[in-house]
């Protein structure tokens, strides 16, 4: 999980009290707290609340929960990771879902082909975003924030609004259901969405850490100009980032219709917001260059935990949101206090 | 318009009436109007927007559509009016995103002659509005915690409520607390749910009037209590989530769920057993009658009057479900099928 944070420590530093030491290791490791987090925190509400939350089947509920924000946040990190970002991860989930729907259910073609029709779709968009930030070189922000409101509106449009139902795309093309299905392993229920989550963490982990492609992305993320001069193609890396990225919200689209059961263009609205949360509560700097794709992935889990942890103790939804809210800011906070090492 | 006009609208006037003179000699007035919904995106206020055109055509009225981006999303209503109001239209009918915040604006577009109309949500006041063509909400909700009372009959209640949002939003209380009305639960303050106590409430959780969100509070809740029977839904969608989650735990069977809209695809829901009893409105009717109120002033002065103990017109409500019980009116999907609003899938 030691990713690009390899820097070393400030030299001629002398004290080295345990305090400093935890600095350290946790400096080391970008996605330690994230994972330290879930972990204290589901100790927390395993004692507050007790069995209904410290359950096989309570805490995979958890997974099921944040499954969709997990594989969108991964593709998130990606952009992140090249100091970009995307506000049109979600909108980009959602226009793909659609597209299965439409395929499917209105051009008669098998449910795979529609899949992958909206597997593609979303790759196309990455692609655009892709070549305006690195060819005509917007900043990312604004490519995505107009992106937002291209992909979100053609979801409208080509959808004309409506919801495909549940029944129907069981009749039809029961494959879009596939990701929502589940499996038992004693009380703890998985769907396929969720072994989605974790596959795509490991393979992205793999090929951020192990390929050639990855250290580009993180070289690109670190220093551009110096990554440019190291003889990286760091356009064709850029662009390649973004196509992965939409291809991940496609996949995150056809997770998506698994759980919710029908394809409605107004699902996952703010699924933007919490893939950056989650990107950001991991561990992964906004500057880009330094975190990890477990980190995000663990910090899914804490808005997740937090939120089934406090419905359980009976908290009113006000109080939940703000508490949700306050945790995501003593999460930042640790992290920049984790930093400091390196200033 | 009243006695006060203001010198600069009576040149204005008199420019008017003289162009008019001049150029056609016709005398029906060109009504012009705007329709102001919450979002574009809602199937329910698609069909709204539909149906306003719709009535337009045939009345002969020149009608502009704006919508939120956001439910919630007041600046882009307040933004609309204003458009309206340089556009010098006749009437606007809005569906309220925030409906005490919209007020101040309101007011501006009334003070320039323009008749505004609520649509589906009142305002607060209701009085800031010309006239409100609604449904009422807490009577949908009434009818559907009256159902579910007597199709429970003995056995014991364990409710979740799936309401709409944190901001607990004036629509949302209404159905909210008008279920708890008819099942019989002591409401306390009616503009607020969250302040009973009765046992038989195992807890409420925001959807945002979603699918995902009505998945996630399902889950929630059953998480709080596998005892649950019985659902309140703020509206289909957060009812098919809802299904979705109990499905996954296999208590589908077991809980009956009931929810308001009346959407086509809500109708069948009830066909196919997946929502028990669902409180149909008519956005359709509130479109036209808007409509036709703002030809009807433009050409007579006439305002509509409200319904008798109600400061709005209610536009009505009927309770779907094939599972009837006595001394609640309802009606049959089949009947349903006839009113409900949106393409059927």
């Amino acid at each position: 999980m030691n990713n690009a944070a390899t820097e070393a420590p400030a030299s001629g530093e002398q004290h080295h009290g345990p305090l400093r030491r935890v600095q350290h290791f946790l400096h080391g490791n970008p996605a330690a707290v994230p994972i330290i987090v879930v972990i204290l925190s589901v100790i927390f509400f395993s004692i507050a609340v007790g069995s209904r939350f410290y359950s096989a089947f309570a805490l995979t509920l958890i997974l099921q929960q944040v499954a969709i924000t997990g594989i969108v946040g991964a593709g998130e990190t990606l952009i992140i990771l090249t100091a970009g970002i995307d506000l049109s991860v979600g909108a980009i989930m959602v226009l793909s879902s659609v597209v299965m729907g439409q395929f499917a259910m209105h051009y008669g073609v098998p449910g795979f082909v529609a899949v992958l029709a909206g597997l593609s779709v979303g790759g196309i968009c990455g692609l655009l975003s892709g070549l305006l930030v690195s060819v005509v070189k917007l900043p990312p922000f604004i490519v995505t924030l107009g992106a937002w409101s291209v992909y979100g509106a053609t979801t409208y449009i080509y959808s004309g609004n409506e919801t495909v139902r549940s029944q129907d795309i069981d009749r039809v093309a029961p494959i879009l259901h596939f990701l929502g299905n589940s499996f038992r392993i004693g009380n703890a229920v998985f769907t396929y969405g969720v072994v989605l989550m974790v596959a795509l963490a490991l393979a992205l982990w793999f090929a951020l850490n192990h390929t050639a492609w990855g250290r580009h992305v993180y070289a690109v993320g670190d220093d551009k100009d110096a990554a440019l001069l190291a003889g990286i193609r760091t356009g064709r890396v850029l662009v390649s980032v973004y196509v992965v990225a939409g291809v991940i919200c496609g996949l995150a689209g056809w997770t998506l219709i698994g759980r919710i059961g029908a394809i409605s263009p107004q699902a996952g609205q703010m699924e933007n917001i919490k893939a950056i949360t989650a990107v950001v509560i991991g561990g992964t700097s906004l500057f880009g260059g330094r975190g990890s794709i477990i980190g995000t992935l663990f910090g899914a889990l804490i808005v997740g935990v937090f939120s089934l942890g406090l419905r359980l103790l009976g908290t009113d939804p006000q109080w939940t949101q703000l508490a949700v809210g306050a945790l995501i800011i003593i999460a930042v906070t640790t992290d920049q206090w984790i930093r400091k090492i390196s200033a | 318009m009243g006695m006060k006009i203001s010198w600069s609208k009576c040149i204005l006037l008199s420019l008017a009436a003289g162009g008019a003179l001049v150029s056609a000699p016709a005398f029906a007035k060109d009504v012009s109007a705007c329709l102001i919904t919450k979002t574009d995106s809602n199937p329910y206020f698609v069909t709204m927007r539909k149906g306003a055109l719709k009535e337009a055509k045939k009345l002969g009225v020149h009608l502009k559509t704006y919508a939120g981006k956001y439910d919630g999303d007041n600046q882009s209503q307040v933004s609309a009016i204003e458009d309206c109001m340089a556009d010098g239209v006749d009437g606007i009918l809005i569906t309220a995103s925030a409906p005490s915040a919209i007020v101040p604006t309101v007011q501006k577009a009334r003070k320039a002659g323009i008749m505004v109309i609520a649509l589906d949500t009142t305002l607060q006041p209701a009085s800031a509005a010309d006239a409100t063509f609604a449904t009422d909400n807490f009577e949908a909700g009434k009818l559907d915690g009256e159902w579910a009372k007597k199709h429970l009959g003995q056995t014991k209640a364990h409710i979740a409520f799936l309401d709409l949002a944190t901001s607990q939003p004036s629509v949302g209380v209404q159905r909210d607390q008008g279920f708890m009305k008819g099942f019989g639960i002591d409401i306390k303050n009616p503009n607020k749910w969250g302040d009973e106590n009765d046992p038989r409430i195992v807890g409420h959780a925001v959807t945002g009037g979603a699918q995902d969100g009505g998945r996630k509070a399902m889950e929630n809740l059953l998480q709080k209590s596998p005892d649950i029977n019985l659902v309140y839904a703020i509206n289909e969608p957060a009812a098919e989530g809802a299904y979705q989650a109990l499905k996954s735990v296999g208590m589908q069977n077991r809980v009956t769920i009931v929810a308001i809209d009346g959407s086509c695809n809500g109708v069948q829901d009830v066909q196919q057993g997946v929502i028990g009893a669902d409180a149909q409105q008519f956005p359709l009717r509130m479109a036209k009658r808007g409509i036709k109120a703002v030809k009807t002033y433009v050409d007579s002065g006439k305002k509509p009057s409200t319904s008798a103990g109600l400061n709005f017109t209610n536009t009505g409500v009927h309770l779907i479900t094939d599972d009837p019980v006595k001394g609640v009116k309802s009606y049959s999907t089949k009947s349903g099928m006839k009113t409900c609003w949106g393409k059927l899938q």
